[in-house]
């Protein structure tokens, strides 16, 4: 056991002056795989930041429903007890028109405004608190109480949240055929690589399967090489993503002050890096495979 | 130890190079193959690696079948070979010591033992003092050595070497014999393929004649042929 260790050690020194032996190339196929999985992983980064600011403006999701200006206190208790008996609603609250202009009045400086009427303008409304999150359930809930006697108006509160959900979904849907398309390139520049290396190593493969190498003894270090550069790539991708992060931050920063927020873009989070790392060293070592599958059985000693 | 029964050789295209050959290998043999070049010398040494496979017959190296051994398992029959190339196989991408080194690196030596190992090798074959230098840079005579070197690193049961003394003259050649007998008094069995005639007369060895694949049917002869040339020499 521990000299089957020490080979692997040993094969990831060769392997490891085999990378640096050819720097230039080496180098530029890491950036070039770190390019091509930062792009998704920045998209990615981007959609989970929008994520979070969005959770931040809706907290559950609410609807309002504006009961008409006639409506007497008897249609009020009989629409609770409605409320209260709906299998979809958690909770109600009740506001009287009074309470609503006494909020809006502390809520704007529409004080002038206010005292100058000579009616109270806003109805009754109760604010309910559905059970189910959903887009659709939500709807579907709106437009049944809606339809309710005394109800004037049902509005989902936070209807521009799931539209903007929606997009979000659509967004990541977008990341994911992006991130498969630049997948596959990265699994051809390491077939490529490997290719290469197996090409000028014709020889070296040939005498090692003559004097008794196992296949998977010639395939190791092409496998780990292909690990390597993908980790190494995927590293490169981790750090153009963060410092593309960063730089945003400081034009955001003057841009969300102009808003009156505090808005800053955060990094990947360490369990989303330490998947990008993974998937990356994932697919190098897919791409090697593949390719020393392909070309190792057409090198036969003669 | 080996064994040929009626193997056959076609190779894509029809060419022939082994006709219904059959011949027995004791433990412990050292045996010359000749013929004129395109005998099929290579050929049978081929098929005893399984480099080769015989379209017909059997040849049985420690009682198991080569020809129809899977390729996963071929590793594990080349380890107990020693193989010595016509082309030496070097590799110049590193230097005599690492050479030597590559087939006990296979099998999974560790450091210590390797280094040990390489270097008695290279003691046997005189190119210790060599062992830094790159391949290229050794005469024919040397590359042939270093090549002995690395077919008996693993200590193999058995030595297969073709044409080992091909090239080289005839005091480098009597060497490199020098070195096999060696061998082959610690127990070796070895096959050697030559058409060298000065290695021919050597004494005492029995000789496989291939002639346009077909052994020729000097195999009851051999001993005494061999028994003549002794006392010939004698």
């Amino acid at each position: 056991m521990r000299h089957t260790f020490a080979q692997h050690i040993g094969v990831m020194r060769s392997v490891l002056r085999r990378m640096f032996v050819s720097k230039l190339a080496g180098a530029f196929n890491i950036l070039a795989i770190g390019i091509a999985i930062s792009l998704p992983a920045g998209m990615y980064a981007l959609l989970q930041n929008a994520q979070g600011l969005i959770a931040q403006f809706s907290d559950a999701p609410q609807i309002s429903l504006f009961l008409s200006l006639d409506t007497k206190t008897e249609d009020i208790d009989r629409l609770r007890k409605q409320l209260a008996q709906h299998p979809d609603i958690v909770r109600v609250e009740f506001i009287t028109r009074l309470e609503a202009l006494e909020k809006l009045k502390q809520g704007t400086d529409l004080d002038d405004v206010i005292g100058s009427l000579n009616q109270n303008p806003l109805p009754d409304a109760f604010i309910v608190y559905p059970k189910h999150g959903a887009a659709e359930s939500l709807n579907a809930l709106r437009s049944d109480l809606a339809k309710w006697a005394k109800v004037e108006h049902a509005q989902l509160d936070s209807d521009w949240a799931y539209k903007l959900e929606a997009l979000l979904k659509f967004g990541r849907f977008a990341v994911a055929i992006f991130a498969s398309l630049l997948s596959l390139a990265l699994i051809t520049i390491t077939f490529n690589t490997i290719r290469l290396q197996i090409l000028t190593q014709h020889d070296e493969i040939e005498v090692a399967k003559l004097i008794g190498a196992t296949n998977s003894f010639i395939r190791r270090p092409f496998l780990y090489f292909g690990a390597l550069q993908g980790l190494l790539g995927g590293i490169a991708a981790w750090l153009i993503v963060t410092a593309g992060l960063l730089l945003l931050n400081r034009p955001l920063g003057a841009l969300s002050q102009l808003y009156t927020s505090q808005f800053a873009l955060h990094t990947l989070p360490i369990g989303d890096s330490l998947s990008l790392l993974l998937f990356s060293v994932y697919l190098g070592w897919l791409g090697a495979w593949l390719s020393v599958a392909r070309h190792l059985s057409q090198i036969e000693p003669r | 130890m080996i064994s040929f029964n009626q193997v056959c050789k076609r190779y894509p295209g029809g060419y022939e190079a082994l006709k219904n050959v059959s011949f027995d290998l004791a433990e412990g043999e050292m045996v010359f193959v000749t013929g004129h070049s395109g005998a099929g010398k290579s050929t049978l040494l081929k098929l005893i690696a399984a480099i080769e496979r015989p379209n017909s017959g059997s040849v049985l190296v420690n009682n198991q079948n080569v020809g129809t051994l899977k390729s996963g398992a071929l590793p594990y029959l080349r380890r107990n070979l020693g193989i010595i190339f016509q082309d030496h196989k070097l590799l110049f991408d590193r230097n005599v010591f690492d050479n030597v080194l590559l087939p006990l690196q296979i099998c999974g030596f560790d450091h210590r033992e390797s280094s040990k190992r390489v270097r008695a090798a290279l003691d046997k074959v005189n190119l210790l003092k060599r062992e830094k230098t790159n391949p290229i840079a050794l005469s024919g005579g040397e590359q042939q050595r270093l090549c002995i070197a690395r077919a008996i690193v693993n200590r193999p049961a058995i030595l297969l070497a073709d044409e080992p003394t091909g090239n080289l003259d005839a005091e480098y050649a009597r060497e490199i014999m020098a070195i096999f007998k060696s061998f082959h008094q610690v127990g070796v069995t070895l096959l050697i393929s030559t058409h060298d005639e000065n290695i021919l007369q050597d004494t005492g060895v029995r000789v496989l004649a291939l002639k346009h694949g077909e052994l020729q049917p000097a195999t009851s002869e051999d001993s005494t042929r061999t028994a003549s040339t002794v006392s010939k020499q004698a």
